[in-house]
């Protein structure tokens, strides 16, 4: 599984979302997480894994066990799906000012 | 960090409202979108054809180490200098339809203006596909492409 690490391909999948509601009120361990699924272990691990490595998720090693912390911020980027196409046009607007700005001293 | 650019989005509709205002006098504002060579500088693409007229037509094309990763093309509709910009927009190599853009270009002052852009989709679902791939106006289609000929690699 190599797939691109992307926030929006992480919330697409229903488990993984489930474990963002189950994690949006306690911080959990892999295993108490695991737990609250039939899925298997390893495919529970997976999923930590990937919102992890987009940010969803906060690991802390906590002895020998590691606990999910959910991380709001980044949460709240998701909320708003819109966000980032909002901020492709933002900075290409910026750009566009930036320009115009100089267009018009060279004048 | 608030964001100059306000996106407008109402769950179960077609379109999609996009609002900016500028630190720049209309004129200006309004120059950005009629200019070739300056579209292709804050587009990042390469405006092959740009007919600023009723039933022109334009077209752009964005290269990435040689090789053209994204190409739009439309006709122009409607076009008052300083005022407004209608035209359709199509992506090529693309399933995606068709859309038709509204640009409302307004001054505020002598310095500042507006810019208020509406995109007519052809569905509820094609829109929310398009948002949900924040980039697929620019660039990192070539990233895509880019995967894409890795793929093919293996």
């Amino acid at each position: 599984m190599n797939l691109r690490r992307d926030v929006f391909q992480a919330i697409a999948d229903p488990t993984r979302r489930a474990i963002l509601t189950l994690l949006a009120t306690q911080a959990m361990t892999a295993g108490a997480i695991a737990a609250n699924f039939e899925t298997a272990r390893p495919t529970v691990s997976k999923h930590l894994q990937i919102l992890s490595e987009c940010e969803l998720l906060n690991p802390q090693q906590n002895g020998r066990e590691i606990v999910y912390h959910l991380n709001p911020n980044k949460m709240k980027e998701v909320a708003d799906f819109i966000a980032p196409f909002a901020k492709m046009w933002d900075e290409r607007f910026n750009t566009l000012e930036s320009i115009m700005k100089n267009y018009n001293k060279q004048k | 960090m608030e964001l100059k650019t306000k996106i407008h989005a109402e769950k179960d509709k077609q379109e999609l409202i996009i609002t900016r205002e500028f630190d720049l006098p209309l004129e200006l504002l309004f120059k950005a979108y009629e200019d070739p060579e300056i579209v292709a500088q804050w587009m990042g693409t390469k405006v092959i054809k740009l007919e600023n007229r009723t039933h022109g037509s334009w077209r752009y094309e964005t290269a990435y180490e040689g090789q053209v990763v994204f190409a739009a093309n439309g006709v122009i509709l409607d076009f008052i200098p300083n005022q407004k910009i209608t035209r359709t927009f199509q992506m090529e190599q693309s399933s995606f339809p068709v859309q038709l853009e509204f640009f409302e270009f307004e001054a505020l002052s002598d310095t500042r203006s507006m810019l208020r852009m509406q995109i007519v989709f052809k569905s509820v679902a094609f829109r929310d596909q398009l948002l949900q791939m924040p980039f697929a106006h620019g660039l990192s289609m070539a990233h895509d492409r880019l995967q894409d000929t890795v793929k093919s690699l293996k």
